[in-house]
Parts: C-alpha cells; structure tokens; sequence
C-alpha cells in the first residue's frame, strides 16, 4: 500500500496544564487514521461538543501541533515540512468551516475569495483561464457565476456562501476536503444541496472528505465510513449503515435513540433508549471507559482500564468491555477495516447531481423575476 | 390588491381556544422601506395543544413569538391584527398591563435561554426577581420550598437553587429557564428554538422536561425552529411559514404524511433519513424572497414548480381544504 496522503499516529491533545495549572484537558486521546489519496472515501466523524472533533480536525490541518504523536502528510511530519511540501500541503488539503459568514471580508467582493488562491498558485495564465476555471468550479456546485461573481457577501444567502466555498476548494483540486459543520449554520432546505455539492466532488473529482458534524442523520446519508467520539476517545468507527442502524457502543446508541426523526410515527426515545445509568462501582482506576458514568451497562472492569478496539464485525469496532468476546485490533490499524479501505477503484453508486443542475436553471428564473421587482 | 385580499382572509375559527391570532401585521421600518417581517397572519392553540411554527431563517416565525409578548423593539411595530389571550386582545393593553401577563400568562423560552441568567446571581435569586416583579411576596414562608418544587418538576435537583448560572451545563441553564417560565404556571409557554444551541442527547431531555411540565400545567405551547425532526416528535399541528405568511397548517401526520402546499412538499422531500440513502440530496432551489420587497402574488411562486400564471398576481387565502389541514396556494382553490 502506498503512503497515505495524511496519517495520524498515535496522537494525544491536551489542553491546559501548565506549570502552575493542575487542570489539564484531554481534548484527544491516543488516535491513530489514515486517508489514503488513491482511494477517495467520505468519513464522518461524529460526537457531541467536547468530543474531540473539531480538535481533529485542527491536528490534521497542521493548526495545532500534538501533545504526543505525530500528524504525517506523505509520510513527513506535519510541523517541519519544506517550505516545497508545505505549499503542496496547503493545496492538497483544503477545509471549510462552519460559519459561512465570518470566513468572507465584508469589504471585497465574492470574486476575491476566488481569485485568490488561483493568484497563490498560479493556477491560470491567462484571463481567459481564470474565467473558465471559477465558471467551472462554480457551475460544479450549482451556481450560476454571472449573479454572484461582483456581488459583495452580505448580498448572498448563508448556503450560497458555503457552496461558494466548496468551488473555492475545487479550484485548487485538492486531494482532501475537511470539512466541520459545513451545513450546522444553515437552513435545512438548504443543507441538503451543500451536502449534494461536496458528494459531488467526491464523486466525480475523486477528492476524499472528512466530514465533521453533530448529525447523524446527515453522516449517515453522504459518508460510507463514520467514527463515533465521545469525550476525546473513540466509541465506535466503521461502516456508516451498520453503525447508524444498529449502534454497539452504549454511547452510538443513546446518540441514535436521542435524533428526533422526522416522522411522527417513529419513537423519541433519548435515555429511555439504553436506560438508567449503573450508577456506584467503586474506585475509579487511572485508565477508565470515559462513558462509565452514564452508561446501564457500566461493569467494575470499565473503571478500571479503557477499553481497547474490539473487531466485531467485518466493518466495524467498538471501544466498549461487553465486546470483550471480540478479537482486539490496535489502534494504529483502526482504518484498515474500513469500507473505503477495501474496496478497489471509486465508491460504485447511483447518487445523481442532477439537483445541483437543476438548481442552475431554476436561479435564472427566480434571478429574472427577483430583478423585475427591483424597480 | 394586497391589502383587499388581508380583509377578506378567513380566519380559523375557535371558539375554545386559549390564544387567538387574527390577521398580524409586524413591519420593521428601516430606511430602505417597511420589510414586511409578518404579513398576515391566522391560527388558533386550543388548550394543552402543542403548535409548531417551521420557516427558514427570515421567514417571520421569531417575529411572531415576539409580537405574541409585545416585545417587538423599534423600529419594529405590530401594524394591525389581534392577539386574544384567554378573551383578551393583548395587542389593545397598555404596557403596564402587558407586563403583568407576561410571565403570569404567556411565558417564553428564549433560544439560547440559557444566556439570560443573571451570572452574578444565585438562580433563587433570578426566581425572586420574577416573583417580585409579579406583586409576590417573597419573604413570605414556604417560597423556598415553591421554587424547589418548580426546580424538581424540571428534573433538577433542589440544591440548584444556591448555585450559580457557571455551575451548570447548557441542559440543565435551558432546563432553569422553562422553570422559570412555569413559575406561575401560564397558560401558553413559547419555546422558541429552545435547544438549538444543545447536543441531541441533551435536546432530548429538554425537550422532554418541557412536555412534562406542559401536560402537568395543562398549558399550550408554540414551538418555534426550524428542525422538522423536533417538529414531528413534539407537536401536535404544525404551521408552515413562508416569507412573513402562514402557507399551511395541519396536524402532524398530515403535514408529514400528505403536504398540500409545494414548499410543504419539497421541505418535507428534502429531509435526510435514517430509514434510506436518497440517491439524490435535493434542497429547495433557489433562495428566500426580500421581505423589503416581496414578490407580487404568491410569495412561494419565484421557486414554485407547479406555479401558474396567476400565482404572479394574486394573492393565495389561507383555507381549509381538508378537515383540519389548511393551505394557501391556488392549486387546491377549484378542489373547494
């Protein structure tokens, strides 16, 4: 197997601490993945806030650097790479964040936000190109460039200035997005078509996604291959169907109990799903199960050490002792039981963008109509 | 033309309900002109019912949980309609008179309620406040014991009462608020995106805290969000709102399980499940009409796919089509 495009090898994170601060917090504990460039996968990772996910997120991008392990782009660790890998890195790995409104300056135009890495990287010698370049990149996600292009940010929608993002990242064709919370900012009629954007760039530009967010819901509908964090560790990873329709992991399975389905038909069950907490089981080891304290289940052994992976299934592990039956599997091979780890060639699917095409010509209209009621 | 159709809308009709809304108008009188926040608007709570109000940002559900307590700031203004409580039309009261129903009659949770705690202050004391504002006495014996109960009945325990706001979770600041809210015990408690700023475990027992005080009060509530899934786990009918206009409401089931109105429909389509992958993921095209202007006739028709050449012109009337499921759109005017 080739070097994967970024690893993370046994990386800890914690916050806090210093020489006169006792309190220390561990944002990130012990994690090891992999993304492998010439396979393009979707992988959520999904946790409640403090899980850990949003610190991901800024280890793989180099912004900030690990307390132990280290983060790899092309097998080099990120924090001394040539200025040469540096700036390939910068382009082969491209985020989008969750707040469609503080990542534009007020003062420039939407052009800007695009003309600037084209600028950086030289991307287009000619005006000609650089024309063609951002009406592609903004066709891809379904908008039309002539009634944004010269408009300032205030005078679009939140999902207008996220998917303008996601053509930002295309232009550089990276070789994977980051993506965290893209769509929690916005509303839901429109979540749907920034999601459908960023799955085309998988797609049909083999770029892989890290897709990061509170809602399974969504993870379940655009990722093959998810990872469940609770409190800086990880709960449970693997196939997205399996896990979503039948969680292992206690905390997987309040969390799926806990969404509130849009059918009323369905149940809310929330706690009900797992039920009481356990509550006393003695002392509490230096090394616990980080779910212990709301977990029925909870067991002496789970205050006494951590849990370490259990395989239990083809596609799947769980950090959790009632799988104890299960063979371990060490960390640093967590991702090797990934769908998108075994398969040869693109994801085969049927998902079509004919939305996102549509939506080009519905704007016409509505940009025609929403002119004539300017006089 | 506009203004002929707002006179003749029908109005539901309730004779046992607990709050009324006839006809509001909220405008936000900004330089560039009036932005028409809600535009005439109809519907009815019925006792112990939960309504739900969904929209898209902008679309005037907030403006109306506002209006519903006169807490409409300049340059905002309630311009015509009225708001019966139990009888009484608020929008007609003087603001000394609104401020003794607010709290004792309607109550509001706020989004992010949570945030307007007092935090230099123990929460008793944010209790005592409110008691004392409403011509309590609060040295009188037992009054501990009364915000105890209130603090219990939300699922918290009694010694909250001597901490302070920093000491809590989100959750548990969100659960204080709706024990604030029931502190004497209202007849309509507005929840507006009660827990849009919480994780989905803990939306869970918020959610669920607020169903049990409501059912023990036996008091109605307005929810208010934008989360379909909240909306059809909580509520018992559901209003849809559509650039400053209610475009249809209907109980729960039906919304859900047979929308009349195109946008109903497509927002109803647009939602992620966790039953199939959708092989396509489709939003709604295209993007919110200004309320500084609106478009002429429908307000739906720039994105609508079944629009007709008179959606551009006239104004569609909020009626009842079927028993109970009401719809603004001329689709379904000959089938009445």
């Amino acid at each position: 197997m080739s070097t994967p495009l970024i690893e993370a090898r046994n990386v800890t994170k914690t916050f806090g601490g210093g020489l006169f601060d006792k309190s220390r917090t561990v944002a990130l504990e012990d994690f090891s993945f992999k993304i492998d460039a010439d396979n393009p996968s979707v992988t959520s990772i999904v946790g409640e806030s403090g899980s850990g996910k949003t610190t991901l997120a800024r280890l793989l991008l180099g912004l900030v650097a690990p307390t132990e392990g280290e983060v790899l782009y092309n097998g080099k660790n990120l924090e001394n790479l040539s200025s040469r890998d540096r700036k390939q890195f910068l382009r082969d790995v491209q985020v989008i964040f969750q707040d469609p409104f503080e990542v534009y300056n007020p003062f420039y135009r939407i052009d800007h936000v695009l003309d600037t890495p084209i600028r950086n990287f030289g991307l287009a010698k000619t005006e000609k190109e650089r024309k063609d370049l951002i009406n592609e990149a903004l066709e891809a996600v379904g908008i039309r460039p002539e009634e944004i292009l010269g408009r300032f940010p205030h005078e679009l929608s939140g999902g207008q200035r996220q998917r303008i993002m996601v053509a930002r990242s295309l232009l550089l064709r990276p070789k994977l997005i980051i993506a965290d919370e893209p769509v929690s900012m916005v509303d839901a009629s429109l979540r749907a078509t920034i999601l459908g954007s960023l799955l085309r760039l998988n797609r049909e530009f083999g770029i892989s996604l890290i897709y990061i967010t509170h809602d399974l819901t969504t993870a379940f509908q655009v990722s093959e291959d998810i990872m469940v964090f609770y409190r800086g560790s990880l709960a449970e990873a693997g196939d997205v169907d399996q896990v979503v329709r039948n969680p292992e992991h206690p905390y997987t399975r309040l969390l799926v109990g806990s969404i509130p389905l849009p059918d009323p038909d369905m149940p809310w069950e929330g706690e009900r799903a797992i039920g009481r907490p356990a509550g006393e089981l003695g002392e509490v080891g230096e090394k616990f199960c980080k779910f212990t304290d709301r977990c029925p289940f909870a067991m002496p052994m789970c205050v006494q050490s951590d849990p370490p992976l259990y395989h239990t299934h083809e596609n799947r592990v769980s950090s959790c002792f009632l799988y104890r039956e299960s063979p371990t599997i060490p960390m640093t091979e967590m991702t090797s039981i990934f769908r998108s780890s075994n398969r040869q060639g693109p994801v085969q699917d049927n998902v079509s963008f004919d939305a996102l095409d549509a939506e080009l010509e519905v704007s016409t209209e509505s940009s025609s109509s929403a002119s004539s009621n300017d006089d | 033309m506009v203004e002929e159709t707002l006179s003749t809308e029908q109005t539901e009709v309730e004779t046992d309900a607990t709050l009324q809304v006839r006809d509001l108008h909220v405008y936000f009188h900004t330089a560039a002109g009036a932005v028409k926040a809600v535009n005439g608007v109809n519907f009815a709570l019925k006792k112990g019912e939960r309504f739900g109000l969904v929209g898209e940002s902008g679309s005037g559900k907030s403006t109306i949980a506002l209006s519903l307590l006169r807490l409409i700031k300049p340059p905002g203004r309630i311009e015509g309609g009225q708001v019966f409580l139990n009888g009484v039309d608020l929008v007609s009261l003087t603001e000394e008179e609104m401020r003794r129903k607010r709290l004792d009659e309607i109550a509001l949770v706020a989004q992010g309620a949570m945030n307007s705690l007092n935090p230099v202050r123990r929460i008793r004391d944010q209790f005592m406040l409110a008691f004392q504002d409403h011509g309590i006495d609060v040295k009188r014996s037992g009054i501990n014991d009364h915000i105890g109960d209130l603090l219990s009945r939300v699922g918290l325990s009694r010694d909250v009462a001597d901490m302070f706001p920093h000491e809590l979770s989100g959750g548990m600041k969100q659960r204080v608020c709706i024990a604030l809210a029931i502190s004497l015990s209202p007849s309509v408690i507005i929840a507006d995106e009660p827990t849009s700023a919480l994780d989905v475990v803990v939306q869970w027992q918020v959610m669920d805290t607020l169903r049990r005080v409501q059912e023990d009060l036996g008091a109605s509530v307005i929810l208010i969000g934008h989360d379909m899934g909240l909306m059809a786990q909580f509520v018992d009918r559901l209003g849809v709102m559509y650039a400053g206009r209610l475009v249809e409401i209907a109980k729960v089931k039906d919304m859900f399980g047979d929308p009349l109105h195109p946008y109903g429909q497509m927002l109803i389509a647009s939602l992620p499940s966790l039953e199939v992958k959708q092989d396509r993921l489709q939003g709604i095209p295209g993007i919110t009409p200004s309320l500084l202007n609106p478009p002429s006739g429908c307000p739906f028709h720039t994105r609508c796919p079944k629009m007709m050449e008179h959606c551009k012109t006239v104004t569609p009337v909020l009626q009842e089509v079927r028993e109970d499921h009401w719809v603004a759109c001329h689709l379904y005017e000959e089938a009445k």
